[in-house]
């Protein structure tokens, strides 16, 4: 008897997901919970193991393939190992027909367009599988493959039609991002010189697609000030060792997580996301701080809940689990979702001064840049000023003008800043 | 040079003036190629013109008329027995023939292609010979094989003009109608074969190997035409094989076997069909890089290409499926490739119909072929017993169903079953090529009374509430 394996639920909101790729071959056998398959959601890879014992009849997808929730993915035939062979026989003879047949397509599933915008798809080389439909029900529009066409390489048009929902809703910037803007097709820059064109898909296309909304949504006001770190790297660097041990890393990311989490106490409109379908601001009474980690496969941002609830100790040990896992794509759909701030540390990499991103739907994001050795004018003990070396780090403030005002921001700021300055400040707000 | 020694150069060369090679000739000439198209017939039209779709649909339309009249006796008209001129019918068949092969002869001088009655073989990937006439060589760029495909045999017979064992082709020569006809093959061309015959007068007696007509429609569209053919032939025989054929005069001996019992039985004419296969055996495709896969077809790509890098194919003798209007577009597409165009076989919806009465057509996915591969489909139905134009037409024992995508309502295929579903299907195809919902086919207004209702019925059935029908209870 056979079995469909479908692609199941990974989560809230997932619908789709890429597969990553397929270590199981068709006449396989494969034990229950063996691998079969990777996939890539928006930001989380997911291992999906066998549902049952039994031999792999047919594989319905190809490595680069979107599959829909429900989408069939796998046949499984659940029966002795006598039979995998007879399979296998089977199947031998067609499959060698196909990689023999000169540019034969791989099998994908079937994307719904009328025959003249396949044909126009064909004429401007446009996959129809990378086309974001537009039509009834994921059908793909002739406008969408020009439009596709013509924007290859760019990001913004996906998040377009959202933010023109929005305005209509009776946003006050309704006028603004209502104009479109025409941009003209790309040259061809192979005339120039050599070019490579690289897939523009999963984690960059997500990473593209959520940036330019929230660049094209939300009015950014950055607030740049430097904070002296010199006390806290000393005692940083004291009980450095003690977290290692316990299996933590104790990084400047540590000590701004707490000190947000304690200003975000006294200033919730930076603990928020606004609801324009409902014109509320919904103020969050949790403290789930998002990290924005640099993979090789890009940029994800596990979020390490309920930080105001833990010690230094504990956040340390979970961040450096959280980045592990990030780098080895094997964070959880849920571990990467319900952040309400977001910090992202340049400094491990030698950054500076920067203007960061708010990840939407939050209003605000805090950016780290290097701690380096400065000249600074302190009061010392006789009340009489010099100038010092002292550790000086940028500290920057993104928030969203729509929810939050620049006074505030400048206090909230202020608060973050003079906690990473006074080590015991941030241990005594600490619970 | 010495005549019959003559060489000519062209841009692409169509072997093969069937309707893949005429399409593929027709589209390379109009696309300003300088396009040679040689075919052993006279004039164009290949088999589906002289010997296949053309003269057995005539035939049709005669068998049609002759059960309608018959059929009208409980409607309160009376026709007398038609009387059968079997020479009349042939006239009247070959003079459809030869007004079609003339319209093909004209559309190829009026586009200037050099037509050549020969058969051709290559030489080497750049040349063919030919095998009479004044040019016995041509040199081309590129080359479309479109040679078509021939009926298959009985296991130790053959076919032979004026044989008691025919192939399709001599049966639509319309020689005489037998007394006895015993059709061997429960496809399509046997029965559509076997309804001509039956209702020119023939004792018809159709044997299928498999344990329904049809096998590869789904069994529900089949069964009313099924219950059809049950009154009119002499005996269906359904899981029967033939254990021998055996010529005689005038006559057959067949051996027979059916419900594991053997028996022989004497007939005047047998049909043999049993499906055909690939024409390529004349071809020299030993002397190029085409190549062919396990059931001897010529393998290409979604561009019509073979393995050689100059030569394309199209129709039956690389199809899958052999019809006529998928080989016009493999033709109108390898000609496209030829000259330069990013065109490529991308058909979502190929339809199928069989002309008997009931018809049955047929597009896109089946269910069968959903099952079979595990794809969630929603399946709605529509008995034409409810439809006032089928009623009215003394039509309705006809089904219209759709095979839907459960979520959206997209339509991924159809089939029907009743009068004029040839022309029925046309609706379903364009809605699968358009990508359209079941919502638009309902949306959408079909005359009343009409037997396309049917259609927009069927739609309407996905929504939960169909017109003529009491609409399920439940989700």
């Amino acid at each position: 008897m056979t079995t469909s394996f479908r692609l199941p639920d990974l989560g809230e909101g997932v619908h789709e997901a890429e597969i990553l790729s397929i270590p199981v071959t068709e006449g396989q056998s494969v034990e229950e919970g063996d691998i079969i398959l990777e996939v890539e959601t928006d930001k989380a890879a997911v291992e999906i193991p066998s549902p049952c014992t039994g031999v792999i009849e047919s594989i319905k997808v190809g490595s680069g393939d979107m599959a829909r929730v429900g989408d069939v993915l796998i046949i499984f035939r659940e029966k002795g190992g006598g039979e995998a062979e007879e399979l296998q026989q089977g199947k031998a003879e067609p499959v060698g027909t196909a990689e023999k047949r000169p540019g034969a397509a791989t099998k994908k599933t079937v994307v719904p367009a009328s025959p003249s915008t396949r044909k126009m798809a064909r004429e401007l080389g446009v996959d129809l599988h990378e086309v974001h439909a537009t039509g009834s029900h994921g059908l793909v529009t002739a406008d969408d493959v020009r439009r596709h066409a013509g924007a290859e390489g760019k990001a913004a048009e996906p998040s377009e039609p959202p933010v023109a929902e929005q305005s209509a809703a009776g946003n006050k910037d309704s006028a603004s991002p209502a104009i479109s803007i025409d941009i003209p097709p790309l040259p061809d820059f192979s005339q120039w010189g050599e070019i490579e064109r690289r897939p523009f898909r999963s984690i960059r296309r997500k990473t593209a697609n959520r940036m330019a909304a929230s660049w094209a949504q939300i009015p950014h006001v950055n607030c740049q000030d430097v904070a002296d770190i010199t006390r806290l790297e000393e005692f940083r660097q004291r009980h450095k060792k003690d977290i290692e041990e316990a299996g933590g890393r104790l990084t400047m990311t540590v000590f701004a997580m707490k000190s947000v989490a304690a200003a975000l106490k006294n200033y919730p409109q930076f603990n928020a996301s606004l609801d324009m379908e409902n014109q509320q601001i919904i103020i969050k009474k949790y403290y789930h701080i998002g990290i924005a980690v640099d993979t090789e496969h890009g940029l994800m941002v596990p979020v390490i809940r309920d930080v105001d609830r833990k010690s230094i100790k504990e956040i340390s040990i979970e961040l450096r689990e959280a980045i592990l896992r990030a780098r080895e794509r094997s964070n959880s759909r849920e571990e990467m979702a319900g952040g309400a701030f977001t910090i992202t540390n340049a400094g491990a990499i030698g950054g500076g001064f920067f203007s960061a991103i708010i990840n939407h739907p939050e209003v605000a994001i805090l950016g780290l840049g290097q701690g380096r050795k400065q000249p600074a004018v302190v009061r010392n003990s006789h009340a009489r000023e010099e100038i010092v070396p002292r550790l000086l780090m940028p500290v920057v403030l993104c928030f969203d003008h729509r929810v939050a005002d620049g006074a505030d921001a400048i206090r909230f700021q202020r608060l973050i800043i003079d906690a990473l300055e006074d080590p015991d400040e941030l241990l005594i707000t600490m619970t | 040079m010495v005549m019959g020694d003559m060489e000519m150069k062209v841009d692409l060369a169509v072997i093969g003036a069937g309707p893949g090679g005429y399409a593929a000739a027709f589209r390379a000439a109009d696309l300003g190629l300088d396009v040679a198209l040689v075919d052993p017939r006279k004039r164009p039209g290949g088999v589906c013109l002289h010997e296949g779709c053309i003269p057995s649909k005539t035939c049709l339309s005669l068998a049609e008329l002759i059960e309608d009249a018959g059929r009208a006796k409980k409607m309160g008209v009376h026709f007398g027995q038609p009387r059968i001129d079997i020479d009349g019918i042939r006239a009247w068949k070959n003079s459809v023939i030869d007004t079609m092969a003339s319209g093909l002869a004209g559309l190829c001088r009026g586009r200037g292609i050099q037509w050549i009655t020969a058969s051709a073989r290559f030489v080497d990937a750049s040349t063919l010979q030919l095998d009479s006439g004044e040019v016995r060589r041509i040199r081309f760029k590129r080359s479309i094989i479109a040679s078509g495909s021939t009926p298959i045999p009985f296991p130790g017979t053959s076919f032979s003009s004026g044989g008691c064992i025919m192939s399709s082709g001599e049966a639509l020569a319309l020689r005489d109608i037998p007394g006895r006809l015993l059709v061997v093959g429960g496809g399509y061309v046997g029965l559509e074969l076997g309804f001509v015959y039956s209702a020119l007068g023939s004792d018809v007696h159709l044997v299928e190997v498999e344990n329904r007509l049809l096998p590869a429609v789904d069994a529900d569209l089949v069964a009313p035409l099924q219950h059809r053919l049950e009154a009119m032939f002499a005996r269906i025989d359904l899981g029967a094989k033939i254990l021998g054929l055996e010529e005689r005069q005038e006559s057959v001996a067949v051996s027979l076997e059916c419900d594991g019992r053997q028996h022989d039985e004497q007939f005047d004419r047998v049909l043999v069909a049993m499906g055909r296969k690939a024409a390529i055996s004349e071809l020299g495709l030993e002397n190029t890089g085409v190549e062919t896969d396990g059931r001897g077809r010529i393998m290409v790509d979604d561009r019509q290409r073979t393995t050689e890098e100059n030569i394309l194919a199209a129709g039956d003798v690389c199809g899958d499926i052999m019809l006529a209007h998928t080989a016009m577009r493999q033709g109108r597409v390898a000609a496209e490739v030829v000259a330069g165009q990013s065109s490529s076989y991308d058909v979502r919806a190929v339809p199928a119909v069989v002309y008997t009465d009931p018809q049955i057509a047929w597009c896109g996915l089946t269910e069968a072929r959903a099952r079979e591969q595990n794809m969630a489909v929603k399946i709605v139905k529509y008995p034409w017993k409810y439809s006032g134009r089928a009623r009215s037409m003394g039509a309705e024992d006809g089904l219209t169903k759709l095979v839907t995508d459960p979520a959206s309502g997209r339509i991924l295929g159809a089939g029907i079953c009743g009068r004029d579903a040839e022309g029925l299907i046309t609706e379903a195809v364009l809605a699968i090529e358009m990508g359209a919902l079941a919502e638009d086919l309902a949306l959408s207004l079909h005359p009343h009374p009409t037997l396309s209702e049917t259609m927009g019925e069927s739609a309407e059935i996905f929504l939960g509430s169909p017109t003529h029908l009491l609409p399920k209870k439940g989700p």
